[in-house]
Order: C-alpha cells, then structure tokens, then sequence
C-alpha cells in the first residue's frame, strides 16, 4: 500500500507511459456579487490510460468542477488540462459524460438515445453496424428486453443502464460520471457497480467518476482523488487501491486491507476534513 | 328545454344502473344548462329581459329554418348557417396557419438568441395587447380589401401566443439536453429535429390551443365591421340591424359551439402529438 500525502509532481509515480490526461496547476474561480469565489486551487493531477479514477470529497468541494473541465463543460481560469497533449477547451465525444440526472431524451424510446448518441458520433457508418453497436451495448446493461420502452417507462436503475450503454457506445477515451448511482437503492447500485465494472473491463477506457460512497470508489476505482474543503479545494490525498481485477465484492471485503484503506479515507473526510455538512 | 330526470325511473336494467352510476359526470353540467335555460325562458316569458326566451328558436319561423336547412344557398349573403361558418372558418384556416408558421419559426429564433428577443420582446408585448378590433381599421388601411384585412386581423391576433409559447417552450429545453448535445456535437439539424422541437412541442401546442380561441374571437370581431362578406360575424350584425333578435341568439350560440369544438379539437390533438409529456 502507497499512500502519498498531497499530490506527487508527475514524475514521482514513475509511469511506464507518458501521462494521458494531466491537470496542470488547474484553479477555479467563480465571479459573484460579493466577488471571487475559488474552488479550486492548483490541482495538479496526471491519469493513466485505462486508470480507473475516483474522486471523494465533501459538497461544495469542486469534484464537478473537476470532473466539468475534463468534459470542457467548464474551463479552468488559471492553468490547463491536457488530453493527448492537448488542451481541452471544449466537450466532445471522446470525453463522454454519464450525467447525474442521466439526461435521457424521454420522446425516444431506450434503443432510440443509444442510437441517437451513435449516429451523431458516427454518422458515417453503416446503418447496420450502428444498430448492430446499439442493440450490442443495451444488451451490456441487460436492456435488450427493455430496448423499446420509452425512457418514461423505465426504473431510475434502467435510465442509469441507458445512460451508461450511451456514453460507452461511441467508445469515449475518457467516460465521466458525476455520481451515476446516488440516487438509486442499495441494491441496484451494487448490480450497476458490478455491471460497470464487467463492461469496463472489456474496454478499458480512463474513468473518471464522482462518488459519495467510499465502499463504492474502493470496490472500483484504482486511485481515490480526496479532495480537501472548499472554497479554494485542493487534492488531500491520493490514495492507491491495489486489488487485484477482475474484483469480486466478497473477496475484497475480505482482505485485511480493505478496512486499512476504508478507515484511512473516513480518517480523511470525517476528522481531518470534516464538515458542517455532514453526509 | 332540456328535459333533465326523464330518464331515471328506478328501472334496474343494466343500461340504466350504469346511467345512475355514472350520474356523477352528467348529471352537474345537465343541472346547470338547463338551469340556466329555464331560468331564461322565464325571464323571457315575464318580459323582465329583452331577449327571445330560447324556445322561441324554434316556434319562431326565420330562426327554425336556419337551425333546419343550414345548408340552403339563395345566393349573394344569403346563405345558411354552415356556409356562413365555413366562410370563417375559411378566413381563420388562412390566417391561423399563417400565424402558426410565422409564430413558431420567430419563436424559436428568439427562444435560441436572447440578443434578439431582447431586442424584439418589448414590441411583441406592446403587439400583442392590441385588441383585434383595433387592428381593422389599420388592416383595412395596409390592404384595401376586406378578405385580405380579415386573414391580417386573424393572423395578428393569433400570433401572439404562438409565439411567446414556443420561444418559452426553446429556452425551457432542460440544459441537460443541450449538454447532451454538445458532447455529441450533433448537427444543428439533428439537434432541432432530435432535441428542440419534441422539447418544445407541449409549450409549442399551449400557444397554438390559446391561438385557434383567439383567431376564432378575432374574427367575429373583424367581420362585424366589414360589411357586406360572407361570414357568420357578418351574418349576426346583419341580424341586429334589421332587428332579427333571434337571429343573433342563435348566431351566438353557434359561434360559441364551433369555438368549444375547435378548442376541443386541438386539445385532441395535443394528448395525440405529445402525450404524457
């Protein structure tokens, strides 16, 4: 276990590859009536390709303005981030975001958004084969049965099942997730999280995802991001999380270091930086 | 009169169990419109109120014939009661379209460009509280003939909540299907044809039910003062001044049928086009 105590400069971790999205001495400030208000305060981050990301931190710590200036929702005022070795300055497909109030278009039917989403990515394709991308991403998330059901007619956890067969369907580099699961109950959150984590083990794209739930970020993710309070948040910690894939719930829960790793985060959010505002 | 409780002896067959079960929906408005015609009648019969009481529409000769032969043709305006109705309803068919292609086209352009509805939004509600009646004369001044006045006073009336309705209706598109949109970066075709209208489309339908109420006000208003067309405002004015009372009795009982049925056939269509929405 390697705990690194504020974040390493990019040369410190040693990757074996040159670094595929990095955060460059990134601050946030928002202008208000009562003048600037920072959020973020020189990040500096470097993700891998196909690193499995999460970032933790209390409300009002800028996790989504984080995550929005990887998609180009939000654009950071002072320093850069770097995809490929440029600078991102707009959204775009190979950045695709799963949104937290899933941003299905409710006129069209499950199979209809997917489509929709891959036709618009790759219009040149063949017909067939952005059906046959379609049909093979619902099934995924187990929707082939739900396919033609309107998006009003489906569960919050189905609209997830959608949401995400969207975003991986035009095979993003990055995918982003602003906490996909917080609003759905315990138990079809622990099948979305086994489910996300079956399909991105077929494809290996760089995630980034916003979670609340440090048992979740544990399960999933390969770094953990502990954001710092804000105004004017920076990154705590970061905190590795080596268990071996493909993971198995039991199997972790298990293993002596889950509750190392699980009592180090909770140290984090609940003593050193705890908050009014407590969740 | 309408004969109200006629039909509920206490019979226990099962068409009349399931009227006095269903009595509940029918019963109150049945109550209430006879009510009101009999009290009418009364007021009629006592000569309180200048009025024809509404039996007389149909012991009186001229107003029996227009409600039985709606289809005679005399030739020039004398014409029945459904020539006369499909002269306007002609009239507002014109100018309500109109309305409806300039309303949601303008609408759209200033719900999507704030600049331009900042620029054009004081005029449009300046515009829009002018009463029909006013635009006549105006119209009859821009095109120096009454068919052409007509549709301008329909269209001008119509327009109005079209248009506001659709441009509400493009900037109430939930910004999390524009954020869609832009990550896909789809086209502004497809964005339109995929995200915008069916988006906008219940406010869209909103004006367009307000509207078809308006142009059917408007042109009643507009042929009232157009003397000498085929319509049935026309046909009403006509009435008053050779003293037809019961003529105009029954003119505005057809006007407010052919209004309920026109706003009845566009909340028709609205649960048709977007439904659950």
């Amino acid at each position: 276990m390697s705990t690194l105590i504020q974040p390493p400069s990019p040369g410190l971790r040693a990757p074996a590859a040159e670094a595929f999205l990095r955060f460059e001495n990134v601050s946030k400030v928002y202008p208000t009536a009562k003048g600037p208000y920072p959020v973020l305060d020189g990040i500096d981050l470097s993700i891998h390709e196909g690193e499995f990301m999460c970032v933790i931190g209390h409300s009002g710590c800028g996790k989504s303005t984080l995550l929005n200036m990887v998609s180009g929702f939000s654009t950071p005022s002072d320093g850069r981030v770097v995809l490929h070795g440029n600078t991102i300055t707009k959204p775009g497909p190979d950045r695709m975001v799963v949104f937290q109030g899933y941003a299905l278009l409710p006129w069209f039917t499950a199979y209809e958004n997917v489509y929709l989403a891959v036709d618009s990515v790759k219009p040149d394709l063949p017909a067939h084969e952005k059906k046959e991308i379609t049909r093979e991403h619902l099934a995924m998330v187990g929707l082939t049965d739900a396919a033609d059901k309107k998006i009003l007619q489906l569960s919050g956890g189905m609209k997830q099942r959608v949401a995400i067969a969207r975003a991986l369907a035009i095979r993003p580099e990055v995918l982003i997730l602003d906490e996909p699961f917080g609003a759905l109950d315990a138990i079809t959150k622990e099948e979305l999280q086994e489910e996300l984590l079956t399909i991105w083990n077929t494809q290996r794209c760089t995630v980034l995802m916003i979670t609340h739930d440090i048992d979740e970020a544990l399960f999933l993710a390969d770094r953990l991001v502990m954001m710092t309070n804000g105004p004017a948040a920076k990154i705590g910690e970061i905190m590795d999380i080596q268990f071996p894939r493909p993971r198995n719930r039991e199997e972790i829960m298990e293993d002596p270091l889950y509750y190392s790793l699980r009592n180090q985060a909770l140290d984090f959010l609940y003593s050193r930086f705890a908050h009014d505002d407590v969740e | 009169m309408v004969p109200t409780s006629s039909r509920r002896p206490g019979a226990s067959s099962s068409p009349l169990r399931w009227l006095a079960r269903s009595s509940g929906n029918w019963l109150p408005p049945l109550l209430g419109i006879g009510g009101f015609l009999l009290l009418w009648q009364i007021l009629s019969s006592l000569q309180l109120i200048a009025l024809p009481a509404p039996s007389s529409l149909f012991t009186e000769e001229r107003t029996r014939n227009l409600i039985l032969y709606p289809f005679y043709d005399r030739g020039g305006l004398d014409k029945g009661l459904f020539w006369q109705t499909m002269a306007s309803l002609s009239r507002v068919a014109q100018g309500y379209t109109l309305a409806a292609l300039v309303g949601i086209a303008v609408g759209i352009t200033i719900g999507l460009k704030p600049a331009i509805n900042r620029a054009f939004d004081p005029l449009f509600q300046f515009l829009r509280m002018v009463a029909p009646l006013a635009w006549v004369p105006i119209a009859l001044v821009l095109f120096q003939n009454n068919q052409p006045a007509a549709i301008f006073v329909i269209f001008i009336t119509a327009i109005w909540p079209i248009l506001i309705n659709t441009a509400e209706g493009v900037r109430q598109i939930p910004q999390d299907y524009r954020n869609v949109a832009l990550v896909l970066q789809m086209s502004n075709r497809r964005f339109f044809t995929k995200v915008l209208i069916p988006s906008a489309l219940p406010y869209i339908f909103t004006g367009l039910r307000i509207s078809i109420g308006l142009a059917w006000l408007a042109i009643i208003a507009a042929e009232i003062v157009m003397p000498g067309t085929l319509g049935i405002g026309f046909f009403i004015w006509d009435a008053y001044q050779q003293n037809y009372v019961g003529e105009i009795v029954l003119g505005v009982i057809w006007i407010g049928a052919i209004g309920l049925i026109l706003d009845r056939l566009m909340a028709w269509l609205q649960t048709r086009i977007s439904p659950g929405q």
